[in-house]
């Protein structure tokens, strides 16, 4: 439908390329043909009505597509140029983590083991090397001042909003170049959706982020780039502002304007 | 969930011709690739070595009996004189002991047990029907030869001395007004005979039967339920007319479990039957089940001689009857437990 | 004539609840009878000596001689501990591994197969699993090498292995997939995410079902009758034959001596508090996990 390339001059390369991607549950094609690109040190929000295909999207932005059975794809992802399809899935997620919808601590480990999982399970085993990283994952998730007292604590023992963020920490730890979030808020309260929204805003500085969202108001306030999904289709794909202000595509228009039905 | 070839999970696609040439990142791929495949498979080894195991079970008691089963054929499960030193092996009076002592204790069994699960899953109040059902399931956790001690030392005196007088009164009196005597209650009391064993089987599967049929009644929806409280019915009137309904089948597959389990039951019936190798000609006769004549007469004979390896094709008949009781209740309580549909697709 | 239906319907309640309840009574008498006669007959001999001390000689009270030395039960402890750690290392991790494969690999036919007969082998009455480590030690080592604690151990674990194979499936299967998910997106090895992340979510679980199976092997004596056999001392070397708990409540309790007897009610007092104990232990540790 529309081809993903961003038709102004922007000064960042692109990190993440999709290009001509389709998915497939079974027989069932859920999303069709779609090319992006995905700036680097950037936010991009994904939108769209539910069943559109933009958690379809995402989860094969880093190969959690196929852990699902009976699925599979076609097309590219590019990540620096390299398709993340060519070899392994293992070594693709380390460098493009996931947070996902309903936080998902595990179950049995205490706040450090759980950040540090990714790290312990990847072979690291240097203690001072996996403290220096679980503090600094904590503190880059605007979670250590709550935690670090409780820290040998089990981690389902926190609140909805700080599990949510020690899934974040625990995917910052093993030093990810792009994060993707498949609706991290959408399980939680307005004020600990706002402490999500404040750090994706910093995580930018230093990350890609690719965020689904089925709020809209919530993609104007944390992405500089939005890409609206339709039917297993990618619609639109602009800057967050001109999309919201001057969408291209009538599809686009009626969707953030409410007229759908 | 769905099934299907791929359902084991992300099997990572083959190496394209496009590889980059990252030596580390190659060395790093095929050692984890290496390590998922022999996980994997020694996961599927032990699996698979669980259907062995019972597979060598047949084949190696059939190795073990090969000498009477070629020289008895079918006279071993037919004939019912079992005299070693003659070397006449006919198993009949062991299967019927098996059978008569299985089934008798099913007749005791059943009404309480479903009366149990009734009671805890539809009638009680949750407070008292949680402990409640803990109690019961602790006779589970009573090991069989516990039971056969008590049963000697307790069941058997009560049996002889109380139980069984009236009921021999009551079965004379019948045979004496029909001019017939009755096969039943008759001849002398000793209180180790078919009977005891019989209900000192059915305490054992009480917790059996009771538990999965619990499990059963707790599978019927609730809608099921409230279906028959709105229209006005008692909680015995919804149980009766809609829970035991839609139940039946798990409930007939809990019984079935137990009877396996009576059927295989070994050290109480041996301390509390009476040991007798012919067939009972009441139920205060004494009798053998395979299982008792195994525990008692293994040891008659030196290892290997036709004495032991008849023993051995008994225990070769129990098992069969065992896997056909076991396999149709596990089948009626899967649909059960899985839906009605089989596999989900 | 509606008020009369419906009271008759009442009353049918009632008494329907009655019955049930009543059943429940009777159920529980013989547990209530079991662990009296157990402490009445059995409670006078239990001290921590009965623990350790060796076996009594027969003996029945006489007028020349009117107590009889009661001795103890320490072979048959030290015996049935070492074939329940053996049979827990023969059982434990190859019924976890196979229960992996059942819940994160086997969800085709065959394993659901495998499921369903690991249902079916856990109603193998354990006398026949007996008869079939017999045979098969028999066939493989002569008459001599029949006889152990090994084989004791083997038939133990055969009857503990598919508990333990059910409950872990169960366990893991428990185990939201988010968790699994969650290690994948880590970038952590498939073997790794199951070992370390889902076993360890179930591992309440898998314990429970594992401390089910030693208390199933720790109670049967049938099997043992035929393979471990016992000795008067406790355990002696893998392939000597071992003694252990249940197989001498029943050659004591049938004996015709009474100190031997009054040995067998210790024994089996002993085995029910551990019994008991194990079981509402597991039930409130399973409870707790759960709500």
């Amino acid at each position: 439908m529309v081809e993903g390339a961003l038709s102004h001059e922007d000064p960042r390369p692109t990190k993440l390329r999709v290009d001509g991607l389709s998915a497939f549950y079974g027989p069932k094609k859920a999303i069709s043909n779609v090319s992006l690109d995905f700036p680097e040190r950037t936010v991009t929000a994904i939108i769209g009505p539910s069943g559109c295909g933009k958690s379809t999207l995402i989860r094969c932005l880093n190969r959690m597509h196929e852990v699902l059975p009976g699925t599979r794809i076609e097309g590219r992802v590019l990540l620096d140029g390299e398709d993340i399809y060519d070899g392994d899935p293992v070594s693709v997620r380390r460098r493009i983590g996931m947070v996902f919808q309903k936080p998902n601590p595990f179950p049995t480990m205490s706040v450090y083991d759980n950040v540090a999982a990714g790290l312990k399970l990847n072979g690291i085993r240097d203690r001072a090397r996996v403290d220096a990283a679980v503090i600094r994952s904590l503190k880059q998730a605007a979670l250590w001042d709550e935690v670090k007292d409780a820290i040998d604590g089990p981690g389902t023992r926190l609140s909805g909003g700080q599990q949510q963020r020690l899934c974040i920490a625990r995917a910052l730890a093993i030093e990810p170049e792009v994060l993707l979030m498949d609706e991290p808020c959408s399980a939680l309260d307005p004020i600990a959706t706002a402490k999500i929204e404040d750090l994706i805003f910093d995580l930018r500085k230093t990350y890609t982020l690719v965020i689904v969202t089925h709020n809209m108001q919530q993609a104007a306030r944390v992405a500089e780039f939005t890409a609206f999904m339709y039917l297993g289709e990618l619609v639109e794909f602009d800057r967050t502002q001109t999309l919201f202000e001057q969408p291209k595509q009538k599809l686009t228009e009626n969707y953030i304007t409410g007229r759908f039905g | 969930m769905s099934v299907g070839p791929s359902a084991a999970g992300p099997d990572p696609p083959d190496a394209p011709p496009s590889e980059p040439a990252n030596p580390f990142r190659l060395i790093f791929r095929h050692r984890v690739r290496i390590l998922d495949f022999l996980f994997r498979n020694s996961t599927l080894f032990f699996a698979v070595g669980i259907l062995a195991i019972l597979g060598t079970f047949v084949l190696v008691l059939v190795e073990g009996s090969k000498e009477p089963i070629l020289r008895y054929g079918l006279n071993f499960v037919a004939g019912s004189t079992w005299s070693p030193n003659q070397a006449i092996f006919g198993a009949l009076p062991f299967i019927f002991g098996t059978v008569m002592t299985s089934a008798l204790a099913l007749v005791f069994a059943v009404p309480l047990s479903l009366g149990i699960a009734i009671f805890l899953s539809e009638l009680a109040p949750k407070w008292i029907a949680e402990p409640l059902g803990y109690i019961v399931e602790l006779l589970a956790a009573v090991p069989s030869v516990v039971f056969g001690l008590w049963g000697l030392a307790v069941l058997v005196p009560f049996m002889r001395d109380t139980v069984d007088p009236p009921l021999r009164s009551v079965n004379a009196a019948a045979s004496h007004a029909i001019h017939y005597p009755i096969p039943l209650f008759a001849g002398s009391v000793i209180g180790q005979d078919v009977f005891t064993a019989s209900v000192i089987l059915a305490i054992m599967i009480i917790p059996t039967i009771s538990a999965i049929s619990r499990e059963a009644l707790r599978a019927v929806p609730a809608a099921q339920r409230e279906a028959a409280l709105s229209l006005g019915a008692t909680s015995w009137e919804a149980t009766r007319i809609s829970v035991l309904n839609y139940a039946r089948v798990g409930i007939v597959g809990a019984i079935i479990l137990g009877l396996g389990r009576a059927v295989g039951e070994t050290m109480a019936v041996t301390m509390t039957i009476g040991n007798s190798d012919s067939i009972p000609n009441s139920l205060f006769g004494q009798g053998q089940t395979i299982a008792s004549l195994i525990a008692n007469e293994f040891f008659n004979d030196t290892p290997g001689s036709l004495y032991v390896s008849a023993i051995i094709e008994a225990a070769l008949v129990l098992l069969i009857i065992t896997l056909v009781i076991n396999i149709g209740a596990r089948l009626l309580v899967w649909r059960l437990v899985k839906g009605a549909g089989g596999p989900v697709e | 004539m509606r008020f009369d239906r419906n009271a008759r319907r009442r009353w049918m309640n009632w008494i329907m609840s009655a019955l049930a309840l009543l059943c429940v009574v009777v159920a529980l008498v013989p547990l209530g009878s079991i662990i009296y006669t157990a402490v009445t007959f059995g409670g006078h001999v239990l001290s921590f000596s009965f623990l350790t001390s060796g076996y009594p000689l027969a003996c029945s009270p006489t007028p020349s001689q009117p107590t009889c030395p009661v001795g103890g039960i320490g072979p048959a402890i030290e015996g049935t501990g070492v074939l329940l750690a053996l049979s827990s290392l023969f059982s434990v991790p190859p019924g976890i591994l196979a229960g992996v494969y059942l819940s994160e690999f086997g969800r085709g036919r065959l394993g659901r197969s495998v499921s369903f007969f690991t249902d079916v082998m856990t109603g193998s009455p354990s006398i026949v699993v007996g008869i079939f480590v017999y045979t098969l030690f028999f066939l493989f080592f002569g008459p001599r090498g029949v006889f152990s604690a090994l084989s004791g151990a083997v038939a133990l674990a055969i009857l503990m292995i598919p508990i333990v194979t059910r409950t872990t499936e169960e366990a893991l299967r428990l185990v939201p997939n988010s968790v699994r998910e969650a290690a994948y997106a880590l970038g952590i090895p498939r073997y790794r995410a199951v070992l370390h992340v889902v076993l360890s979510a179930a591992r309440g679980a898998i314990l429970t079902g594992v401390v089910l199976a030693v208390m199933r092997a720790g109670g049967e004596a049938a099997p043992l009758l035929l393979t471990a056999l016992g000795n008067p001392f406790g355990f002696q070397g893998l392939t000597q034959p071992s003694a252990s708990l249940p197989p001498i409540i029943f050659n004591f309790g049938t004996s015709a001596y009474s100190n031997q007897v009054a040995v067998a009610w210790g024994a089996a007092l002993v085995l029910i508090i551990i019994m008991l104990c194990i079981s509402l232990t597991v039930r409130f540790a399973l409870r707790s996990k759960l709500s």
